[in-house]
């Protein structure tokens, strides 16, 4: 219990929630006694880590270049460019429109890269900026807000404090007075650190460093505030170079549905589009979930949930980690012997160091249970009795379990980049689609796969080579023997059905000629039927060829893609209960008291 | 031709302009500063006086965007040198600021830094009066309000105030309002004293020629640029008259429109050709950059690069937006619920509405449509009634359904009505249009207009 308590104080989200929870379980399981809480809250936490970690990682790669390009379209504004003269006689402010998509909470991440970012290469003077901070009619607030983030961070650059902060007091707080702020600032600047100024733009003589403000959600502010204060800005342009970034939601049309003519043509638009949150999501799966490297797996009706959460509600990756980082939890609190989730070597010693109590767990475990179930008699009694014969069997089970699922992901993606382009997605458009489908069930015995299988089977030549290069590409990054050997088999298909070509063109057609005789409607299905039977008898080599590698294919896929449940210890690794997760408040999906009123109304309307 | 001739005529009316008190190279110089605007520079100047003149207490001066009359007020101020203190209310977001502004210019910093925190208005008089008792105006002091019918929303007693605040102080301070909505809007109801109206009429056209004809380029001839500006406003005259907005136009074309000329294709003497080159870009312009669709610098580009011939991906052309499941159809029915009326409800929503209530309902009670009328607000458990029905799958009401309202009320696609305290049912407005409603249940497959009163 102690355990859990520290690890609910880990996760500072859900707290309270995962108290209570883990005495739930407790009661349930009865593991009030176990000694290896210690280990599995090390283990736990290391990889609540590398998913915070890889989360970070992942959100920086996909932002670079979006972020990058808004960066270039400040330092161009700030060194102004050939048109300024221009624009500044038309007093048009430069405005970047960066689409961000409905995720909000997602924006916070983005927004914290942004800034650090455009602080760290092109001007110290950027100011974020939240609705809810600057809602109130008059324009004040807003600028109050910007003239202490930008004052005061002028102050940290420049170590006068106390005189600044005194003269913060007593400024009128108008644009005017920042104004001057920024003529003082920016001598300063110049003259007493000159080889800083290098730093930040190693142009010969950057005029002027632009000074940014981030309008964080633009929907979300009151539209006469922000016609205010564009109206305000403008009459600066020539002073104060300001550049706008707007985080926009929706669409840039909002631009000009909150804004009347007027007010829109001072600014000078430029749209950005960042990632969609689709894009983002899979490449988190990609890295978290379809990843032998990764030990904690998700069950297929847990994934459900996620995803489920992701596409219809929220369209947000945080939660969707949150959500994973929870089953992590949970599993760590629950399952004793998630002592074994972890890297191979690891999980092999500490089998070796099973607790007796832990090898009756072992025992109890449903897959265990099948497992023993198909040994001999003999076999079974050792099983059943001697612990250290357990020790054993369980090292082995482990390395198969790694084992299973290293040749698991490529075949998986391989199967994937076969079907992706298929007409309809019979196996579905996203790889966590088809892997829902393969941990869940025999993914052959199901109609999906055959209708692909035979759409597969009338794929053309060159497509068939194409997908099948794709597949040796993924393949080529596995590294089990096993995955090595059918590279090779697959190379050796590549190379025969390009080999192929010449005497492919002569004898796969079939003429077409047909004596047409008076005969009736029956004769004609008769001699139609029969020449269908004649064709498909006789098959050119590229059809030979082509049903050879379909035969192939789905060999891998009965070999590989075997559902997670048949493996012996799978609960290891497998988080599967999606009912706790579902009904967590620190998911949200509690039925709230309200909508039990509105079910009833809508009960008696119906 | 003729814009010159009439140039040139203007120029020789400004020399008789004349005003006792100020000097005369100034004022003309002034009104060569100034084209088109003479007779309202005459009559501004004798409506002032003399410097050392009492002059009347207050002016105020309206008329459309951009035709001129905060910059004669400035440029009159500034070449005579005349003590003024010019502010815009935009910035004013609270009359101390004002105050500020106002002490500050006639009397420096200092004396504006004795105002109290707060400061009403009585202050800023006692104080006014004690700085004027120190250095009384020699000059006439002038208040400039630019945007003036900001004031009306600051407090009410303001405005009567600054009307008469020459009586106020005792000194000789006149205050010139400028605003582009006329004076009965401004009239408070408890009577003031009357400014002097001043109308500053539109440019005409041939007087937007003359205008925009002045910042020609240095390196081709007056006369090209005038012919350059006249087809400029064919395209533009009918839909813009904006000064500033045509100004920011003709730079942005002009180069495009010098092309030809660079390129050796054309003589300045062939209009004809250059207005056929220039023409479609212009009235491509028109659609594009006039709107804020494209931003001039991707315009400038554009012109730049014109050989790649890319269409540039206009704002509104983003139109679509991407929303969780859900939403989509929370969307969809906030939409239903606003352009229905609530008694359709039954039989677009029921299975067992019965036939015989169908014909009796699709005689139209009401003849004008209700999307010619607008959204109407309805209350919550209506949309989510309407939400359960409409969605395909059974949805848990769980508190994520209800935290997509609120967020969709933040994408401004629902707007809350009333006010925001009503916790137990609060009222929406669905904020979107036809088209989008459409492309949205287009994506989820669902056939919204089957479900419209108005296209029963």
């Amino acid at each position: 219990y102690n355990e859990a308590l520290t690890a609910a104080q880990l996760n500072k989200n859900g707290c309270f929630v995962f108290k209570s929870a883990s005495k739930k379980r407790k009661r349930q399981l009865g593991v009030g006694d176990d000694d290896n809480g210690s280990d599995r809250f090390r283990i736990g936490q290391k990889l609540w880590e590398t998913v915070q970690m890889n989360t970070e990682v992942i959100q920086d790669q996909l932002n670079k270049k979006v972020l990058d390009s808004l960066a270039e379209f400040i330092k161009k504004h700030g060194l102004g460019c050939s048109s300024d003269v221009w624009r500044q006689r038309a007093s048009e402010i430069p405005t970047a429109a960066l689409m961000l998509g409905v995720n909000v909470p997602d924006h916070a991440m983005t927004f914290r890269s942004l800034c650090n970012l455009l602080q760290d290469s092109v001007t110290p003077f950027v100011v974020s900026v939240h609705a809810k901070e600057c809602a109130v009619i008059p324009v004040k607030l807003l600028i109050q807000k910007v003239l202490e983030q930008l004052m005061g961070s002028g102050v940290s650059v420049d170590e006068e404090k106390e005189d600044d902060t005194a003269l913060l007091q007593r400024t009128p707080c108008t644009i005017s007075a920042l104004c001057q702020w920024y003529k003082t600032v920016t001598k300063k600047c110049i003259q007493v650190s000159p080889e800083r100024k290098e730093n930040l733009t190693n142009n010969d003589l950057p005029q002027s460093l632009p000074v940014v403000v981030i309008f964080k959600d633009f929907e979300a502010f009151n539209s006469q505030v922000l016609q205010d204060f564009i109206l305000i800005c403008s009459r600066y342009t020539q002073e104060l170079p300001f550049v706008f970034i707007f985080g926009i939601a929706t669409s840039p049309s909002a631009i000009q549905h909150r804004l009347p003519h007027s007010v829109s043509s001072l600014l000078c638009i430029e749209v950005f589009h960042s990632l969609s949150c689709t894009q983002h999501l899979a490449s988190v799966f990609d890295k978290l979930i379809l990843n032998a490297q990764f030990p904690f797996k998700l069950s297929s009706r847990v994934i459900q949930v996620l995803v489920g959460v992701f596409l219809y509600h929220d369209f947000n990756v945080q939660n969707f980690v949150k959500g994973l980082q929870f089953s992590m939890l949970e599993h760590f609190n629950s399952q004793p012997l998630s002592l074994l989730c972890c890297q191979k070597q690891e999980a092999l010693l500490s089998a070796k160091t099973l607790s007796k109590q832990n090898v009756e767990q072992i025992r109890h475990l449903p897959s265990f249970m099948r497992y023993v179930e198909t040994q001999e008699p003999q076999e079974q009694v050792r099983l059943l009795t001697n612990d250290e014969h357990v020790k054993e069997v369980c090292q082995t089970l482990l390395k198969n379990l790694h084992k299973y699922h290293k040749n698991y992901y490529p075949i998986l993606q391989c199967l994937h980049s076969l079907t992706s382009s298929l007409p309809k997605f019979p196996l579905g458009k996203h790889i966590r689609e088809l892997h829902v489908s393969c941990i869940e069930k025999n993914l052959w015995e199901t109609e999906e796969y055959d209708s692909a299988l035979q759409l597969l089977r009338i794929l053309a030549k060159d497509e068939l080579v194409a997908a099948l290069r794709k597949c040796a590409e993924t393949l080529k990054s596995a590294n089990t023997k096993r995955m090595q050997n059918a590279l090779q088999q697959l190379e050796d298909f590549i190379g025969r059905l390009e080999t192929l070509e010449e005497d492919s063109s002569g004898n796969g057609v079939i003429s077409a000629k047909m004596e047409y005789q008076k005969t009736d409607l029956f004769q004609l299905q008769k001699t139609l039927l029969e020449k269908e039977s004649r064709r498909t008898k006789r098959m050119n080599s590229f059809e030979v060829l082509r049903s050879q590698v379909m035969d192939f294919i789905d060999s891998l896929v009965r070999e590989y893609l075997t559902p997670a449940e048949f493996q012996p210890l799978n609960e290891v690794c497998y988080y599967s209960s999606s009912g706790v997760l579902r009904h967590h408040p620190f998911y949200y999906l509690k039925v709230t008291d309200h909508s039990f009123r509105l079910t009833r109304f809508y009960d008696e309307c119906s | 031709m003729t814009v010159i001739q009439v140039f040139h005529y203007e120029q020789r009316m400004s020399v008789t302009l004349q005003c006792p008190g100020y000097p005369e190279d100034t004022l003309r110089s002034l009104a060569d500063r100034l084209p088109c605007r003479e007779t309202q520079l005459k009559s501004l100047l004798s409506l002032m006086g003399q410097p050392d003149q009492y002059s009347y207490p207050s002016f105020f001066i309206y008329g459309h965007r951009a035709t001129g009359k905060s910059h004669v007020v400035l440029s009159v101020m500034k070449d005579l040198e005349l003590p003024h203190a010019s502010v815009d209310c935009v910035e004013c977001v609270s009359s101390g600021l004002l105050f500020h502004q106002v002490l500050s210019a006639f009397f420096g910093p200092d004396a504006a830094a004795l105002l109290p925190r707060c400061p009403s208005l009585s202050d800023f008089v006692r104080l006014y009066k004690q700085m004027s008792s120190n250095s009384p105006a020699t000059q006439t002091r002038y208040i400039i309000l630019d945007r003036a019918e900001r004031m009306r929303d600051m407090d009410f007693s303001l405005l009567p105030a600054l009307l008469r605040l020459q009586e106020l102080v005792n000194d000789n301070v006149t205050v010139i309002l400028l605003s582009e909505i006329v004076w009965e809007k401004f009239r408070p109801n408890t009577g003031c004293f009357e400014p002097l109206l001043f109308h500053f009429p539109d440019y005409s056209k041939v007087e937007l020629v003359q205008i925009l004809s002045w910042d020609h380029h240095p390196s081709y001839t007056p006369e090209l640029y005038a012919s350059y500006i006249n087809i400029l406003l064919g395209v533009f005259f009918s839909v813009c008259r904006d000064l500033r907005e045509l100004r920011h136009l003709a730079a942005l074309n002009f180069s495009k429109f010098c092309e030809p000329l660079e390129k050796g294709e054309a003589k300045e003497s062939d209009i004809h050709k250059l207005w056929k080159n220039i023409e479609p870009h212009l009235q491509r312009a028109m659609q594009t950059v006039y709107l804020r669709e494209v931003s001039s610098v991707q315009w400038e580009q554009q012109q730049m690069d014109e050989k790649e011939a890319t269409t540039l991906r206009v704002l509104s052309a983003h139109a679509h937006i991407e929303l969780p499941y859900y939403s989509k159809f929370l969307l969809i029915a906030a939409y239903l619920a606003s352009f229905n009326p609530a008694r359709t409800d039954r039989r677009f929503f029921l299975k067992s509405h019965g036939k015989i209530r169908k014909t009796n309902f699709l005689k139209k009670h009401e003849k004008t449509s209700n999307h010619l009328l607008g959204p109407k607000p309805f209350p919550l458990d209506r949309l989510m009634a309407i939400f359960y029905s409409v969605v395909d799958s059974r949805v848990a009401p769980t508190a994520s359904i209800f935290s997509q309202i609120s967020s969709l009320v933040t994408l401004q696609l629902l707007s809350q009505v009333g006010h925001d305290d009503q916790l137990d049912s609060p009222k929406y407005k669905c904020s979107v249009s036809l088209d989008f409603i459409l492309a949205i249940s287009r994506t989820v497959g669902f056939d919204v207009v089957k479900y419209l009163y108005d296209f029963l």
